[in-house]
């Protein structure tokens, strides 16, 4: 109950934001939409390259632009948004606050939990056909093709969409043969099999994995381990999987060979960046950084999708139950601009959210996925990620 | 002899004044920080100015003496002496102005501000905000009605018409359109607005008396994968027989037949299409290339591409000096 008790200088801003539409709106009777953002706290391990920590807030700070954005259009229509945060270290305290929010009455939950969480959660029959859940942080591929389930929509991308992303560009750049080296963790190792699976995908050749496993400080090391630890082999590119930036930040300019680093580290597929503009993205970044005071990234991009869709749905259809716009966002008319150039909906096969991947160095845009010439025969987008005919799982697009 | 030379001389002097005096296209390059300006003789460019930070929308006022700039990100509304080529005051515009509409009063500007969800209200005369307006998350295209009753502007996260009555400089009314609505552009008889949809890949025709949505057109090109095309300038011919359309990344300029609503050919222009002009006696139209950083020019009768004019980088908006 962490969160629930301790002051926190974030969601007392939430309350006066909230207070003051209050105040704005009219007194005519309005729908009111009322969001449970709920944040599972992770102790982080330790890692090597701890310089550069994430926000606390991330997620978060995005919902809460996309409330904004959403009160904004609800001023017209009548329609007032509310975001209440819960977070917990606890799993079972966070399934509990869940069954009263839907006890209470309410159905929409965005969901910053781990994949275990997450699928325990769906599957309580107090969540199912009662809830639209939103996944704005797990990128599991399980939760996309042998765990979904009808209600549960992700806007974070999943690692096959990202993966795909990074060897689409490899393919283009003809750095087809690739050098993999992965980290111990569990979600390094799903990273590098999504990866090798878009390798076959896409026809780009591994020609060497390995998994780091040294545990000598490379802050201080690095310009002697990594030289010896990427000899053997030539290859293309280096491909790393290291989601949680344990020995990857030292890959560039450390290789026996003067070889590029993608993955994780280096050229990275990303839901969303500081360096993307285009398409008015310019816009939206500076209404986040006056907001949070500080850069958007895919975290804050995921929650933001989540609760602007719901925005969508809602404006469209003029309601506020859980069937009326699930089916709306699952069906054929559901459209969002999310600022990557092309319009963004849900695969009514797994609930994904279609979008395109920005592949980044940490001061530039170096490409958008899906790279021309990447053909798909109902959309591009589909070349991202699993597709139909991939997906086994039971999922309807209605509650 | 000498008579005849004289004459001569004088016939050359008078073509060359009359050249001068040809009329000029104005171009801003948004990634230039400077106006292009094309002979429409020629279908040169005779000079380049340099004006304030990322310029987009530019208008005329009605006796062509000024022309009104956005400059975004000096967030100000510039004003160019069109004789001097200098600029000659700078308007409180607000933050960040990119598109703009000039009441038929000649007098008062209604400028986007895309920053800080609010329509302003300019008077070039006295140079002082007369209004700010709250209207939906980034606002972006600007258009007031002929008869002068209504400021329309579009916002682009809200996907709203926001009416804005201009006696009052109160917002009446909202029409929802599809996502991302970049421009509004009125009939010249004021009885529809026409409003384009960027990512929802739609234009909206829109009944001005009812304020409803009363046709949604939708494009197709060959070839284009339906994403790619995102409607964003828009021009009317002057006898209301004719639409264009410019479909940005789609690479092309859409015909579209206001009477019967479909669509007579798609005009191949150049990359990024988005902003367009016609001339006053609608014989050439002119197309924004932003990614290309050129103009493309289309012969209206012939509906045909005759010629690019390269200027600066990522020319944004067009407006003509008869």
């Amino acid at each position: 109950m962490q969160a629930a008790t301790q002051f926190s200088p974030l969601k007392f801003i939430t309350r006066l934001v909230g207070g003051f539409l209050c105040l704005m709106a009219t007194a005519a009777p309005a729908l009111q939409i009322d969001v449970l953002y709920l944040k599972q706290i992770i102790d982080k391990p330790p890692v090597l390259s701890n310089i550069l920590p994430d926000a606390e807030d991330s997620g978060q700070q995005g919902a809460q632009l996309a409330i904004n954005d959403n009160n904004s259009a609800g001023r017209f229509l009548k329609q007032r948004y509310s975001l209440e945060i819960y977070e917990s270290k606890s799993p079972q305290e966070l399934t509990e606050r869940a069954r009263q929010w839907i006890a209470s009455g309410q159905a929409l939950i965005v969901a910053e939990l781990p994949a275990a969480t997450l699928s325990k959660l769906a599957q309580q029959p107090f969540i199912s056909g009662h809830s639209i859940l939103f996944n704005v942080a797990a990128m599991d591929d399980s939760l996309r093709t042998t765990q979904c389930r009808s209600g549960l929509l992700h806007t974070a991308p999943s690692r096959a969409m990202l993966s795909d992303a990074l060897m689409q560009f490899l393919v283009f750049k003809r750095w087809k043969e690739w050098f993999l080296i992965k980290g111990g963790r569990d979600e390094d190792i799903l990273f590098a099999s999504a990866l090798k699976r878009s390798g076959k995908k896409f026809g780009a050749k591994l020609v060497a994995e390995k998994t780091w496993s040294f545990d000598t400080d490379l802050r201080r090391s690095a310009a002697r381990e990594i030289p010896a630890f990427t000899q053997g082999e030539d290859y293309d590119v280096i491909v790393v999987a290291d989601e949680s930036g344990d020995f990857g930040e030292y890959l560039p300019y450390n290789s026996y060979l003067p070889r590029p680093v993608t993955g994780t580290q280096g050229l990275k597929p990303l839901a969303w960046h500081r360096v993307v503009e285009q398409w008015g993205a310019a816009q939206l970044q500076s209404r986040f950084e006056k907001l949070a005071g500080r850069w958007m990234n895919s975290l804050d991009y995921s929650a933001w999708l989540a609760l602007r869709a719901i925005g969508e749905a809602v404006t469209r259809t003029a309601a506020n139950d859980h069937k009326t716009l699930y089916a709306y966002l699952l069906g054929a008319e559901f459209e969002l601009a999310g600022f990557k150039g092309r319009k963004l909906n849900f695969r009514d096969w797994n609930g994904q959210m279609r979008q395109p991947i920005p592949l980044a160095h940490p001061r530039a845009l170096v490409a958008n996925a899906p790279l021309e010439g990447f053909l798909h025969p109902h959309s591009e987008l589909d070349t991202l990620g699993f597709d139909r005919p991939e997906v086994s799982c039971t999922f309807a697009p209605s509650l | 002899m000498k008579t005849i030379r004289i004459s001569v001389l004088l016939a050359l002097l008078l073509a060359f004044n009359s050249a001068a005096h040809a009329a000029r296209l104005y171009v801003s390059n948004e990634k230039d920080n400077s106006l292009s300006i094309i002979d429409m003789n020629s279908l040169e460019v005779i000079d380049t100015i340099e004006v304030g930070q990322r310029p987009r929308g530019i208008t005329f006022s009605k006796d062509y003496t000024k022309l009104y700039i956005c400059a975004s990100d000096s967030d100000t509304v510039q004003v160019l002496d069109v004789a001097s080529n200098q600029i000659i005051a700078n308007l409180p515009s607000g933050e960040d102005p990119e598109q703009f509409a000039l009441h038929p009063n000649d007098r008062h500007l209604y400028v986007a501000n895309e920053d800080d969800a609010v329509v302003t209200v300019v008077d070039t005369e006295t140079r002082t905000v007369l209004a700010q307006i709250d209207v939906g998350v980034e606002p972006e295209g600007m258009a007031v009605s002929p008869d002068g009753r209504w400021a329309i502007n579009t916002s682009e996260t809200t996907n709203m018409l926001h009416w804005i009555d201009t006696s009052t400089y109160e917002l009446v009314d909202n029409t929802l359109v599809d996502q991302r609505p970049r421009h509004v552009e009125f009939s010249d008889d004021g009885k529809t607005l026409w409003a384009s949809s960027e990512i929802g890949g739609t234009v909206a025709v829109v009944d001005v008396e009812s304020r409803k949505v009363i046709k949604k057109l939708n494009f197709k090109i060959a070839g284009v994968t339906a994403d790619r095309i995102q409607p964003v300038g828009i021009k009317l011919t002057s006898d209301q027989k004719t639409a264009f359309v410019a479909l940005g990344p789609a690479n092309h300029v859409a015909v579209v037949d206001t009477a019967s609503y479909e669509i007579r050919k798609y005009l191949l222009v150049g990359r990024r299409v988005w902003h367009m002009e016609l001339t006053d006696d609608d014989k050439f139209l002119f197309t924004s290339n932003g990614v290309s950083g050129d103009v493309s020019v289309v012969d209206v009768d012939k509906l045909k591409v005759i010629k690019s004019i390269k200027v600066g980088r990522y020319p944004w908006g067009l407006a003509i000096k008869p």
